[in-house]
């Protein structure tokens, strides 16, 4: 028995706390959680059952926390964990499991099945037992400062496009500016036009805003591989240069796992509340609309439809706002018949889109998202969330779909009320 | 033997339901969960209260996708409950060995519907459990041992109801008592923790502003 096995199995039981332990003793197996996900119902592979994903840890709990497991355990009888559990699981609890939450929501009994999960893969990341891409991610993220490499020299080169093509200058280390927005690496990278829709919609509403040059970097890979140390330390990152700067805000960029984690889980993974709020970039959006602020004009005819990021909407509450905002500035706004807090998931959060062997079985669950768009026939799809946007994107390339995924915050951008005096 | 059942065993087998579900209920809530400390968007309470009643109430993917499970799991649970608490020998018993309260009991008819929707449900159930890849996959010992008793007590229980033949009603609290000592260790659990869990998911989720 290897040494990170004894600490993954350790780290494992730390994570048994109340909830848990409610919810295994209350999982019937009915099954249900299983209808409610991707992965199983565009593969009918009864192993990607959600629930079936957590019999390691039920494993361990049902040892050391029932009364059968504790007697046959007296009686040297009844199964232990072993490391060839984590083998054989560690890819039902990567690669087939997005984190999305949509099983949470079904259950009869109410299981929060992906706080399980996301609880199990601390011992799956502690034991070793994690994919590559996403081990990767998490060094550089804790090496470099991003789970894709990118530098401040590379945001600063972004930057400097942003300043070129609009004229304006972005604030960088502002002391006492009222808001310091993140972005994540997909953003910098693939989706630069984020940064500038942000920087004009910024300036036409007065926002007192800043980048940090430490700080800047909102994906955080140690939630997503499950390595608490790791998600703690990149909020952290965030947090001192937040209270160094003095800002009142953080805002959370178009990524659902960011705002997860910055919002949700920081305080804890850190152990103390901020001296700052998190708001997500749509929540400020819909603030500064209501508000007046934020001026928009005409309305697009082309037919839209949303699609809502798990970690936003079902894991993050911020359910209204993004269909007010896209009601604003679209004529012809039609929902799935699945959305809101029942969306279906794109296949690519928690790390999926990471994770390299997982390509063709995310690939195959996008059939979820194609039934869902050939029913609406629209072929414009309005999303929040970068890493959603490029899983998107690349289903509908491997899908030959001639449909496009644009930006919620781009798409606002493109809306506002034009300022002659700077034409 | 009658005597035994009728009073030791019954005494026993009440004693470890009662401080058996208390002990679970006990080891649950002393495992402890930390507390959040992210700000909230809503209330905890409210969301945890309304978790716990509105799960009775399935979402579209249930009755779409899970339609077995559905229809199944309320026709057993509300014609067990209805059984349980208003047939009228349960109604007599209840209000001369464990309460004194009594209230009125089911008519005939109802208990006829009561009982056939129970065993219905609970034959659809299993059936499902032990045919359907998923809860085929899912289900251990522990699962078909709690269905099993449950339905050999329904079964005896109806055997019994005419309470003419008194070995009938004695092997009915004699499997009663069994299951009554077999349920805090078992997944039987549930009839009561799902509260809880219900209520932790509600609670997390009620502090984002989400209803769950």
């Amino acid at each position: 028995m290897s040494e990170k096995f004894e600490q993954g199995v350790q780290a494992l039981r730390q994570q048994i706390d109340a909830r848990i332990s409610a919810y295994f003793s209350s999982c019937v197996h009915c099954g249900l959680c299983a209808e409610a996900c991707l992965f199983y119902t565009e593969t009918n592979n009864p192993r990607f059952t959600p629930i079936h994903k957590l019999e390691p840890m039920k494993k361990l709990w049902r040892r050391e926390y029932t009364f059968w497991g504790k007697l046959a355990a007296a009686f040297g009888l009844g199964q232990s964990l072993t490391e060839d559990d984590f083998a054989e699981w560690e890819t039902l609890v990567y690669d087939s499991c997005t984190l999305c939450g949509r099983c949470s929501m079904v259950c009869p009994v109410g299981n929060d099945i992906t706080y399980m999960i996301r609880k199990q893969r601390e011992g799956f990341s502690v034991a070793g037992y994690a994919p590559d891409g996403m081990k990767e991610a998490t060094r550089r993220a804790l090496k470099i400062g991003s789970p894709m490499g990118v530098t401040y020299k590379t945001l600063k080169a972004a930057l400097a496009h942003v300043e070129k093509d609009t004229g304006m200058t972005i604030p960088v280390d502002k002391q006492g500016a009222d808001y310091m927005t993140l972005f994540s690496s997909m953003e910098i990278v693939n989706f630069p036009e984020y940064i500038e829709s942000i920087a004009r919609i910024f300036d036409a509403t007065g926002v007192s805003w800043t980048i940090s040059s430490k700080a800047f970097e909102a994906t955080n890979s140690g939630i997503q591989i499950g390595n608490k140390e790791a998600a703690a330390e990149i909020v952290n990152r965030v947090v001192i240069a937040a209270e160094k700067l003095g800002v009142k805000y953080v805002i959370s960029p178009e990524c659902g796992h960011a705002y997860t984690a910055i919002r949700w889980e920081g305080p804890n993974l850190i152990g103390r509340k901020y001296p700052f709020e998190v708001i997500h970039i749509l929540e400020l959006l819909d603030q500064l609309k209501k508000e007046g602020r934020l001026q928009l004009e005409y309305k697009d005819s082309i037919p839209m439809t949303l699609h809502d990021p798990c970690q936003i909407v079902r894991r993050g509450g911020v359910v209204k706002q993004p269909r007010d905002l896209l009601n604003s500035v679209a004529e012809h706004f039609t929902e799935m018949k699945d959305h809101g807090v029942m969306n279906w998931c794109c296949g690519g959060g928690g790390g999926v889109s990471a994770n390299e062997r997982a390509e063709p079985l995310r690939l195959q669950v996008f059939n979820r998202k194609k039934r869902q768009l050939d029913e609406l026939g629209i072929n414009t799809m309005v999303t929040a969330c970068a890493n959603c946007r490029i899983t998107l994107e690349e289903g509908l390339e491997h899908n030959e779909m001639d449909a496009e995924v644009i930006s919620l915050t781009e798409l606002i951008a493109d809306h506002l009320v034009k300022d002659e005096s700077k034409v | 033997m009658g005597q035994f059942i009728d009073g030791p065993l019954w005494a026993f087998s009440l004693g470890v339901f009662v401080l058996g579900v208390i002990w679970r209920v006990v080891t649950i809530l002393i495992a402890g969960n930390r507390s959040d400390l992210a700000t909230a968007k809503g209330s905890a309470g409210k969301g945890a209260i309304r978790a716990v009643f509105s799960r009775f109430i399935p979402e579209r993917t249930v009755t779409s996708r899970g339609r077995i499970q559905l229809i199944a799991g309320y026709l057993f649970h509300l014609g067990l409950l209805a059984l349980l608490f208003f047939a009228k020998p349960h109604v007599d018993f209840i209000a001369e060995r464990i309460t004194g309260l009594s209230w009125s009991a089911m008519p005939h008819w109802a208990f006829i519907v009561s009982a056939e929707a129970a065993f219905i449900g609970l034959i659809l159930l299993w059936l499902h459990r032990v045919l359907n890849p998923v809860t085929r996959l899912l289900s251990d010992l522990d699962d078909h041992v709690g269905s099993i008793l449950v339905f050999l007590v329904m079964l005896t229980g109806c055997l019994a109801l005419a309470q003419s033949f008194e070995p009938l009603r004695l092997i009915h609290l004699l499997l009663a008592e069994l299951l009554l000592i077999y349920f805090p260790f078992s997944k039987l659990m549930h009839a009561f923790t799902f509260v809880m869990s219900r209520g932790y998911t509600g609670a997390t989720m009620g502090r984002k502003g989400i209803n769950a």
